[in-house]
């Protein structure tokens, strides 16, 4: 297969996102649209591949691989892509798809462009938008090499399926000896919430001044029916909240319809998390704040006294 | 060390939304100082020798004196103007020949992206061009003889991971605190050896590396358009709430 676009990614619904992107890019450069998989050929998920629009389905076995790790990934993905294999490859950009992304490019000479949240074409070229500059500009870029590696941010693209006919083939591929071993896997303990596909999002930064005060936030987030976020300072400085919940450029990137922000100043390492949400509230003492710069509603004021009262009035709505 | 602009001093021109980034001051990111950091305190429990390595501008001189307090005991600096406009390839190919000509080493510690751009390539190359294995996102780090055990977050799950050196490792900001180095490390930082080389040192032909030779073309880079109300309620609190709450429910965004 020649001029193809290959997406690669850790979730199958990962990669139905990608594949829903793919296909309007296929589309336009008139290529061929495959999907790799690690995984069980047994996989029920397969056929679902296909229903997304994948013609080819690219199957490593996993009783070759073990578990999945970036050196293995790095190693078929090259080998698929190499010489005359697809010349795009979309990789979801978690923090392993991102690892692979960059030693991928490195090992077909190709140029990548990390963390995408945008890919369209123009004049028959992949134009990829990415932030840049600690997330206040949006670059456009384009990749000169013929191979192109592109990750992109999850979530970035809804997935719809439109089934077509594809074929699964699976791929005997030889897979090196691991040189970073690995030991133990542990889930992480205690939440597993996944603030990025909340609807409502509450965060809350260094305006709050003591770990107990969260109850506060908590019960705003009850009458909102939503989830809690923060950034960086109150999760891996304070310890206050769990890391799962930090928003921004080393956290998560969440597009709630509603995102409530709270005694946060609004630094460019935290907002690039929330640019995206439909519509955006602050609440913070500071007139001159920057986060009110983007926000839709905003009320100037001590977020001990407006926490609460919002809550109230909130909660009289719904009884 | 990647050397960025003052990212929070960034103005952007309001009729083109365009970045301005001159007379702005350069600092070293805050996660390449935790990988500094962390590389000071192997040295501090096993002994070893620091050096800071990055590409940069003119100005990289005065900034590299920061990681000298900090406490490397070498700075090796590849000065060129060739280089401005480098993409990440390119960077990673100038940084991979002065590895080589520094000669022997055993961890190459990065941040897990860089302040300004974060696109987090430069240790995937590295590794790719030096033929070494990787460690990313590491959170912990322990050391024994030439076998690192690493903890790396990886999202959902950490991952305890053991390799052997030599190895690139790219840190979070979570695995430390990165020091404020007292005034008398400051005075002495500029007592340190500091290498300054240029390319031909290296051996790289300047058409090599640089905006022309770059693999990615950067077509424009302005700021998100604004498409935000700005509706701020002040003064009298309850009042405020109030507004704020009907507002919600006319956009219908309340439960």
């Amino acid at each position: 297969m020649t001029d193809g676009i290959i997406v690669s990614s850790e979730t199958s619904e990962g990669a139905f996102e990608l594949l829903t992107k793919g296909r309007e890019l296929s589309k336009e450069l008139n290529m061929e649209l495959s999907a790799l998989v690690i995984g069980n050929k047994n996989d029920k998920n397969m056929q679902s591949y296909f229903e997304y629009g994948a013609r080819e389905v690219l199957l490593i076995p996993n009783s070759r691989t073990g578990t999945l790790d970036a050196e293995t990934c790095t190693h078929v993905l090259s080998e698929i892509a190499k010489e005359n294999g697809p010349d795009i490859i979309l990789i979801t950009s978690t923090r392993l798809g991102k690892e692979i992304a960059g030693r991928v490019a490195q090992r077909l000479q190709a140029g990548c462009v990390t963390d995408a949240v945008g890919l369209t074409i123009k004049d028959q070229e992949l134009v990829i938008d990415r932030y840049a500059l600690g997330g206040n500009t949006i670059s456009s870029e384009i990749i000169k090499t013929r191979k192109k590696v592109v990750s992109i941010m999850p979530r970035t693209f809804e997935a719809h399926p439109v089934p077509v006919e594809g074929k699964i083939k699976t791929l005997d591929i030889e897979i090196p000896r691991r040189r970073v071993e690995l030991i133990e896997r542990r889930k992480k303990v205690g939440e597993s919430v996944n603030i990025e596909s909340a609807e409502t999002l509450v965060c809350v930064g260094k305006g709050l001044s003591k770990k107990e005060d969260l109850s506060m936030l908590n019960e705003l987030c009850a009458a909102l029916k939503g989830e809690l976020g923060c950034t960086r300072a109150l999760s891996s400085d304070y310890h206050w909240i769990s890391e799962d919940r930090m928003v921004g450029i080393s956290g998560k990137r969440c597009k709630p319809k509603l995102h409530v922000s709270i005694g946060i100043s609004g630094q460019i390492q935290h907002t690039v998390g929330i640019m995206s949400s439909k519509l955006i509230v602050a609440i913070n003492k500071d007139k001159e704040a920057p986060i009110f710069k983007i926000a839709d509603y905003g009320i100037v004021g001590d977020l001990y006294q407006v926490v609460p009262k919002l809550t109230q009035r909130i909660k009289m709505l719904g009884s | 060390m990647k050397q960025v602009v003052d990212l929070q001093q960034i103005r952007i021109k309001r009729d083109t939304r365009e970045p301005v980034l001159e007379g702005l001051r350069v600092l070293f990111g805050d996660m390449d100082k935790n990988a500094l950091e962390e590389a000071v305190r192997i040295k501090e429990k096993l002994g070893a020798k620091v050096t800071v390595l990055s590409v940069g501008s003119a100005k990289l001189k005065a900034t590299v004196l920061e990681a000298l307090a900090m406490g490397a005991d070498e700075a090796c600096i590849v000065l060129d103007p060739a280089c401005e406009g480098s993409d990440t390839a390119a960077s990673a190919m100038t940084l991979a020949a002065a590895i080589r000509k520094i000669g022997s080493y055993d961890l190459i510690l990065v941040g897990e992206g860089s302040a300004d751009n974060y696109s987090g390539q430069i240790g995937s190359r590295l590794a790719e061009t030096l033929g070494i294995p990787q460690v990313t996102y590491v959170r912990e780090l322990s050391i024994e003889g030439n076998t690192v055990t690493a903890v790396r977050d990886i999202e959902a799950a950490l991952e305890v991971v053991k390799a052997n050196t030599p190895l690139v490792i790219s840190v979070t900001s979570e695995i430390n605190k990165p020091r404020w180095p007292p005034l008398a490390q400051i005075l002495r930082a500029s007592r340190k050896p500091l290498n300054s080389w240029t390319l031909k040192d290296l051996g790289i032909d300047p058409s090599r590396v640089g905006s022309a030779a770059s693999e990615v073309r950067v077509i424009s880079n302005l700021a998100p358009e604004q498409e935000r109300k700005g509706v701020i309620f002040e003064g009298d609190l309850d009042e405020a709430v109030g507004k704020l709450v009907n507002a919600l429910r006319k956009e219908r965004a309340l439960p």
